[in-house]
């Protein structure tokens, strides 16, 4: 079969991409492992809701209009709203067709699928940046009788053992993770590295809506200082409740989970745990409020103060300290570990030599290195806002814009 | 949101730190460095260490001198004093670590630096070592470092230097996480 363009994925971001590359008349397919919102539907925990608010659930051409437009979705909402797109637009998905090789040739590439394989002029991999949840080594270590579970399994807590969780990864969803653990009467301890801090509501507004109308979402990718370091920053510390609460490690505190620095290792079956949980949170504090500095600074440009609550900042996190530096596996005190160490992308299918010494895509603001070929939906693609729903749309613009030129008056590869 | 940067000179060739890591970045084996000492016994608890050569940049490097550091232990423990207890030289060594390091941050962020001072105090139960509780950990129980800072700079720019050059410090790391050791013997 042939086609100008073959988008591989039916998350958002391929769907984001459909949309702007239909208003082209570039012909295309979405190429679909599993069917739309997959990810959503197979790879979320049930209680996850969105954290971003309802109103920064916008796509090309679409965007939510429910009643609740500072709610966070949950997660059959987020699937529903991401189906009404798909249906709205009328993408041309294929579900259940797994691309299991992407080739070069001569003016394109050959896509491979057990359904067939498509000849394209450009490829999009809209395959998604969390694919495989990532576990450190350390995970090997751990002694026998110790169940090992991952951000990416983990459902609820009736699917854990009774007993102690050991939840590693303090971002957000091992914040989440543990929050939840903690309430259903498994006693929680957490082990922080690099996380950062972030109130749900500042001066009365939720932080996304700062960070939204402050431009910080819209950071672009060629204009920031350290792109690699701000394309590996962890997400912020933040969840999506009724409540609007906040879930930072006070929080987690206050609710009796046990604060420990970063599992650097279990030896005679025992973990031990980093001595650096103080620099840690200084440094998140710091971060935090350097994301404030910077709201209040465009508040005040705008002429806001005096008419929303004035400038204020939060209690330094507080449980750092003396946390213990091991924890003995063997006594009964951990029966499940849960990794939420940050997710990969998978790339295992694609054929092409784009990839880093660490598998990682080499790519210019999702142009890859290799012609005809995009990528979207990664972390700090060309906005910071790149790897939300939110981003997808003017990520998706930019790339097809790129595209087009790129076809140079060719478009149209039909058959 | 970068600013333009202060011309600032606290003696630290941040270009030079910056063409390393870019280099070293392209050539990641010319990273891998072996960091080495020599010590010798010399009589009672009295030993005397030096360095000298170095592996790094993929080849052997050595210093422009030999630097020598004499270890010993106080005369509460019936020792001569010849030297700072090894761990004293530890405490020494994460203090000019993280001072080194404010230096290079402050100058890569644009901060002129007047003096930096830092005190450091570990605190450590004899009754581990001496093996009197074995429940006693033998380093160790915590370290408190204090730094007096004088720099073109607000507080919280301070602080973020002092926290950023703990993230970086290499002695920092070697404290706060475990490290595996291996001790061989060869008969002589
Ligand atoms: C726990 C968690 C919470 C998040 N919360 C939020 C949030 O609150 N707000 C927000 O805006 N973002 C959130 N995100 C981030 C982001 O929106 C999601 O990761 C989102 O799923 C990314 O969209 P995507 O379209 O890039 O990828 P995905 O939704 O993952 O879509 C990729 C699609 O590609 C398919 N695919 C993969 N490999 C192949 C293949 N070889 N062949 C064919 N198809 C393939 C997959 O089945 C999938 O359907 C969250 C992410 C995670 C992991």
């Amino acid at each position: 079969m042939r086609v100008t363009t073959v988008i591989i994925g039916a998350g958002h971001a391929g769907l984001a991409m459909s949309q702007c590359l239909r208003t082209r008349s570039i012909d295309h397919v979405i190429l679909e492992r599993g069917e739309v919102a997959h990810s959503w539907k197979h790879e979320r925990w049930e209680s996850l809701r969105l954290l971003t608010p309802n109103w920064l659930s916008r796509l090309p051409g679409y965007r939510y209009e429910g009643d609740d437009p500072d709610g966070y979705m949950t997660m059959p909402e987020t699937i529903g709203f991401i189906e009404r797109y798909a249906a709205h637009i009328s993408a041309p998905v294929r579900s259940r067709t797994e691309v299991t090789s992407v080739r070069a040739k001569s003016d394109g590439y050959r896509v491979t699928t057990p359904a067939g394989e498509w000849e394209c002029r450009t490829v999009v991999l809209a395959t998604g940046a969390c694919n495989k949840a990532h576990v450190p080594p350390v995970a090997a270590a751990l002694p026998p009788g110790i169940d090992s579970v991952t951000s990416q399994d983990y459902r609820n807590p009736a699917q854990i053992q009774p007993g102690g969780v050991l939840v590693v990864g303090a971002s957000a969803s091992g914040t989440q993770i543990a929050e939840e653990l903690q309430h259903s009467g498994h006693p929680v301890t957490i082990a922080v590295g690099e996380h950062i801090r972030a109130p749900r509501i500042y001066r009365g507004r939720d932080i996304k809506w700062w960070m939204d109308a402050a431009g910080v979402l819209d950071d672009a990718y060629d204009e920031i200082d350290d792109l690699n370091r701000a394309r590996h920053v962890p997400s912020l510390q933040l969840a999506g409740s009724t409540e609007r609460r906040t879930v930072d490690l006070n929080h987690l505190d206050d609710l009796g989970v046990r604060i420990v620095g970063r599992l650097v290792g279990v030896a005679d079956s025992k973990a031990q745990f980093s001595g650096s949980l103080r620099n840690q949170c200084e440094l998140s504090d710091l971060k935090m409020n350097r994301l404030l500095d910077r709201i209040d600074e465009w508040a005040e440009a705008q002429g806001l103060n005096g008419s929303i609550d004035p400038p204020h900042r939060f209690e330094s996190t507080r449980c750092v300290n003396d946390p213990p530096l091991t924890l003995d596996l063997r006594k009964g005190e951990v029966r499940t570990v849960i990794w939420a160490t940050g997710y990969r992308p998978d790339y295992s299918w694609l054929d092409v030599p784009v990839l880093d010494r660490k598998g990682r895509i080499r790519h210019d603001g999702g142009v890859a290195e290799a012609p005809g070929m995009y990528v979207i939906g990664l972390p700090f693609l060309r906005r910071r806002k790149s790897s939300l729903i939110d981003g997808a749309g003017p990520d998706a613009q930019d790339l097809t814009e790129h595209l087009v030129k790129s076809l140079d008056g060719r478009p149209v590869a039909t058959s | 949101m970068s600013t333009t940067k202060r011309p600032v000179d606290n003696g630290v060739n941040v270009e030079h730190l910056l063409a390393a890591r870019q280099a070293l970045t392209e050539t990641p084996a010319g990273a891998q460095f072996k960091w080495r000492a020599k010590c010798e016994w010399v009589r009672g608890t009295h030993s005397r260490s030096t360095v000298e050569d170095f592996f790094g940049l993929g080849e052997e490097q050595k210093h422009k001198r030999t630097f020598t550091f004499e270890a010993d232990h106080p005369e509460v423990f019936a020792s001569e004093d010849h030297g700072a207890t090894p761990v004293e030289i530890v405490l020494a060594a994460l203090t000019s670590c993280l001072t080194g390091g404010i230096a290079a941050v402050a100058q890569n962020r644009g901060i002129q630096l007047h003096s930096v001072s830092a005190t450091i105090e570990g605190n450590m139960d004899l009754q581990g070592i001496l093996g009197i509780d074995s429940e006693v950990r033998n380093g160790f129980d915590g370290i408190k470092v204090v730094y007096d800072i004088k720099a073109d700079a607000t507080a919280e720019e301070i602080k973020a230097l002092v926290a950023q050059s703990q993230k970086r410090s290499a002695v920092y790391d070697v404290i706060t996480n475990p490290t595996n050791v291996t001790v061989e013997v060869r008969k002589v």
